[in-house]
């Protein structure tokens, strides 16, 4: 179970929620109102005040690699940073490699991605092989608690239908989701519960208004 | 071996029509360089001659602490030229010159060690120490500009992948290490390929000298040797020091990249 106790991701006021295993919350709000940067503090790759637990286990309590190993943040747009995307999933340790290997294979089947793409060049993949390709980034070293980011960003109606296959199967395994999307019909699909993020109501109107003519602060989507 | 011919000042100036022609060329061209160019010819004299008066004052000390004050303004320059170096610098004055010290630290150590390997009487004494620190501190600093301004500027292009790295629970270093390897590659290269040219395209400038004030030839290449291996020394030690503190003041120990620590780009 993922607790989040009065977070403050400024300028929001400090938020407090659980996700319970196997529930998916989804983040509402629109574009700048801090879905990412909301996700991003859980994550811990942001600074934010207050306190996140994982199971009654604060994230303090661990190193910051392991927390994020637990609590995995999977950012809208996908990041490859190597030829070849096997190189960029993370390495599992040498017990566990070939249960990996089939587990991933697997994984890519229910993508409907072949196997052999994970040897080519990333720049010769469509965006949406790299979109998917991520995702099974994301969930093949069993995180407990996914924070997706628009995770069917760009995908057409049939490979989005099976990443939210995916989704669900995670939920029934006992993850938990916390789910950022503008899509209203995929969070009905998916969400248990909603969390509204608006803009700061306690900010006067000439301050909205002047922000608007500035470039956006921060993380934009 | 008495072949050193002084130089007047008449020479000096008639030398000194050379930058003239720089300067007409700038203007046919109207590459706008002559006032740039006026400023460092000046600066370049200026600086130079002040040097070598200080240097004479104080080789003519016998008090040590006159030596210790040269070398004091020589750490804060260096760190003060690594600093001007940068397109992003960190922000505030413990990282800066954290970051920017193993410029200096790593010229004085091994500032030290060619002092064990020539030993002269005593250890300190200005006329070895002065100048092959300035020549160790230089080359260094060389090195450990380019490597904090490239992996300043790496992690600020790269911040996305960064983070997505760190996000699939990457720590700081693993996060950082194709970065830094960059990084550490660009600092030693101007080093190493000093090393090559050496003799072939180049003939060093201290060897230069040496020969110049009438030393034989064979005994400035064995100076020139070790000087080249001290360079070596020095940049490398410099330009890791360096490296790892630029990827360690860029995060924090919650492992997060921190690039709210840099400065906006100058320019």
């Amino acid at each position: 179970m993922l607790r989040v106790d009065k977070l403050v991701v400024a300028p929001l006021p400090p938020l407090s929620f659980t996700v319970a295993n196997g529930e998916c919350l989804a983040v509402e709000g629109p574009s700048g109102s801090g879905k990412s940067r909301l996700l991003r503090a859980i994550a811990d790759l942001e600074e934010a005040r207050g306190h996140v637990f994982l199971d009654g286990a604060e994230r303090s309590e661990m190193r910051a690699p392991s927390w994020r190993r637990l609590v995995r943040y999977a950012a809208t747009e996908p990041m490859w940073w190597t030829e070849t995307a096997r190189a960029a999933f993370p390495a599992p340790t040498s017990t566990a490699r070939s249960q990996v290997s089939s587990a991933l294979a697997a994984l890519l089947a229910d993508l409907a991605l072949d196997a052999s793409l994970l040897d080519k060049p990333v720049s010769d993949l469509s965006t949406g092989e790299r979109q998917r390709l991520a995702f099974a980034r994301a969930v093949i070293d069993g995180p407990r608690v996914l924070l997706l980011d628009e995770p069917t960003n760009g995908l057409d109606a049939a490979s989005q239908a099976r990443v939210e296959i995916l989704i669900q199967r995670e939920l029934k395994a006992g993850r938990s989701v916390v789910l950022a999307s503008h899509d209203s019909s995929q969070i009905d699909r998916l969400a248990d519960a909603r969390l509204q993020l608006a803009r700061p109501a306690t900010l006067p109107r000439a301050t909205l208004a002047a922000d608007a003519t500035l470039p956006p602060r921060g993380m934009t989507q | 071996m008495t072949s050193y011919i002084p130089l007047s000042l008449v020479e000096l100036a008639l030398a000194s029509i050379l930058i003239v022609v720089n300067g007409a060329i700038s203007v046919a061209y109207g590459l706008r360089l002559e006032k740039s160019l006026a400023v460092a010819s000046l600066r370049m004299v200026l600086q130079l001659g002040i040097v070598a008066m200080a240097l004479k004052f104080i080789f003519a000390q016998t008090n040590p602490l006159w030596t210790l004050l040269f070398v004091t303004v020589m750490a804060v320059a260096t760190i003060a030229e690594v600093i001007m170096r940068q397109e992003r610098r960190l922000k505030g004055w413990r990282a800066l010159s954290l970051s920017a010290s193993p410029a200096f630290l790593a010229g004085l150590v091994t500032t030290l060690v060619a002092l064990l390997l020539i030993q002269p009487q005593p250890w300190y004494a200005p006329r070895f120490l002065l100048p092959i620190l300035g020549m160790l501190v230089g080359n260094s600093l060389s090195g450990v500009a380019l490597v904090l301004d490239t992996i300043t500027g790496a992690a600020s292009r790269e911040r996305r992948v960064i983070e997505a790295r760190l996000a699939l629970g990457a720590t700081r270093h693993q996060a950082f290490e194709d970065i830094l390897r960059r990084g550490l590659r660009t600092g030693l290269m101007p080093v190493l390929n000093g090393m090559a040219a050496a003799g072939i395209v180049s003939l060093p400038g201290m060897m230069t000298g040496q020969i110049l004030a009438g030393v034989d030839p064979v005994e400035a290449a064995k100076y020139q040797i070790m000087i080249m291996f001290l360079i070596a020394g020095a940049t490398a030690i410099g330009v890791v020091a360096g490296g790892f503190a630029a990827v360690h003041l860029l995060t924090d120990d919650r492992h997060r990249l921190r690039l709210d620590r840099l400065t906006a780009p100058s320019d």
